[in-house]
């Protein structure tokens, strides 16, 4: 139940609608069309998309586009990015294939994963 | 204990309107939220949360001296390097956070900052907030927030602020009577979870608090909520239940975070949880936005919802006022 709450964006858009309008959320203002195949996006303290799937040998760039920074690390320490600042990106390439869970090391509730293929 | 109702209105600790039986006056809550904007306080007496009129708490009962009073100012959140919409001038809102604490009636005998005093954990922005609070001319106690200790495990943190200190920060020290006990709950965090204590600072905390009289008011402080808060958007800590384990035998625990860039209150028995404002920029009330990042309010609103937070302890009292001040 939480946690659907969490990753359901639309859960929570209704409250956000209904939120006092002088107090609304900051925004990236980005005019970023759509993700490449290979790329995650940072925004809004969750990853887009929260599963990728990708051919072995791919490098998946994280790209992030919240206001404040974020740490990309896997769950068992394989790769860990420097803190990304706005628009930072950092870039892993997976060789083998497999699934490859990670979180944002200092907002942990953030999770993601690589499906290598 | 005869002594102490004298000084304390309600020395049961019994919250009033709780409807809920969570131990949050909800009614004195609101009212503290609805005040917020305009220069309000809340105040927990006895363990009852009370409202005032600033003035009219500043002309009376804070000019109230007692033998063994401690007044002490919490700041948090200065994300020093922060240049975004929320707040373009993080430097000039700290700037003013300093000048309130300067023009208190009653002048703090300390600081204590929790957390997040920087942005992106950059040399320059650590000066940067070192020269602004300088002004005060106050010895500062300082916890890190995760903002940090980003990448190097907060090293530079310990060499700045902690030197001290053990294991990762953590810290205690005695002031007038009152121990107080800096914990660090940013660090080793694992996947899905919330903040973090570990297993070795639970094990000093439980040795550090052993000698401790049960009558010895007891001030906790770290960055991330000792209480859940809002888990979905990890504002809590993993193992606080455990840390709090360990304080159950005192009549007065005082619990100060900061993460959340707003104030909360929340009383259970005797440990009175209060979260402080930033003075960076707003964060939306739990769940009442996507996400729990920065938030722009219209430029002039901004110093309405930053802060500082002003504690107050008298002998004989069972729990220590805790004021909230914004900067508008
Ligand atoms: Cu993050």
């Amino acid at each position: 139940m939480r946690r659907k709450l969490f990753f359901g964006g639309l859960v929570v858009a209704l409250p956000l609608a209904l939120a006092a309008v002088i107090l609304h959320p900051t925004r990236a203002k980005s005019d970023d069309t759509k993700a490449s195949p290979a790329e995650v996006r940072v925004d809004n303290f969750s990853f887009g998309p929260d599963t990728l799937t990708v051919p072995a040998n791919s490098t998946v760039t994280w790209v992030n586009k919240d206001d404040v920074p974020h740490v990309i690390a896997s769950n068992d320490g394989l790769f860990k990015s420097k803190a990304l600042d706005t628009d930072d990106k950092y870039s892993y390439t997976f060789a083998k294939a497999g699934t490859y869970s990670y979180y944002c090391s200092i907002h942990p509730k953030m999770v993601g994963k690589v499906v290598v293929q | 204990m005869a002594k102490r109702n004298l000084f304390d209105p309600n020395p049961s600790g019994v919250i009033e309107h709780d409807h809920n039986n969570d131990g949050i006056d909800r009614r004195g809550f609101l009212k503290c939220m609805a005040w917020a904007g305009t220069g309000a306080l809340c105040v927990i007496q006895g363990g009852v949360l009370k409202s005032h009129a600033l003035a009219s708490h500043m002309g009376s009962q804070m000019k109230s001296h007692k033998l063994g009073e401690l007044s002490f100012v919490q700041i948090s959140d200065s994300h020093m390097g922060f240049n975004k919409p929320a707040n373009p001038d993080v430097i000039a809102t700290l700037k003013a956070a300093v000048d309130k604490i300067n023009a208190l009636p009653e002048q703090p005998e300390f600081l204590l900052h929790t957390g997040d005093i920087s942005h992106l954990s950059k040399p320059e922005e650590f000066d940067n907030v070192d020269q602004i609070l300088k002004a005060t001319n106050k010895q500062i106690f300082f916890v890190p927030g995760e903002h940090d200790v980003l990448n190097d495990d907060g090293a530079m943190f310990r060499e700045r602020y902690a030197k001290n200190s053990k294991g990762q920060g953590w810290y205690s020290f005695d002031k007038n009577g009152v121990h107080f006990i800096g914990l660090v709950n940013v660090m080793n965090l694992k996947a899905g979870g919330l903040g973090t204590l570990g297993s070795e600072q639970l094990e000093w905390l439980e040795d550090d608090v052993k000698h401790l009289k049960s009558s010895t008011p007891i001030v906790v402080f770290a960055h991330i909520p000792l209480w859940t808060v809002y888990p979905q958007w990890g504002w809590g800590t993993e193992d606080s239940t455990q840390a709090l384990s360990y304080l159950k035998k005192f009549g007065s625990v005082t619990v100060l975070n900061g993460h959340i860039h707003q104030t909360m209150q929340k009383v259970e028995g005797n440990v009175t949880f209060h979260t402080a404002f930033s003075t960076a920029f707003p964060q939306p009330a739990p769940g009442k936005a996507e996400g729990p990042g920065p938030m722009k309010v219209p430029a002039e609103q901004l110093r309405s919802v930053l802060g500082i937070t002003d504690v107050n302890y008298v002998q004989g009292r069972h729990a220590l006022a805790v004021v909230d001040s914004s900067l508008a």
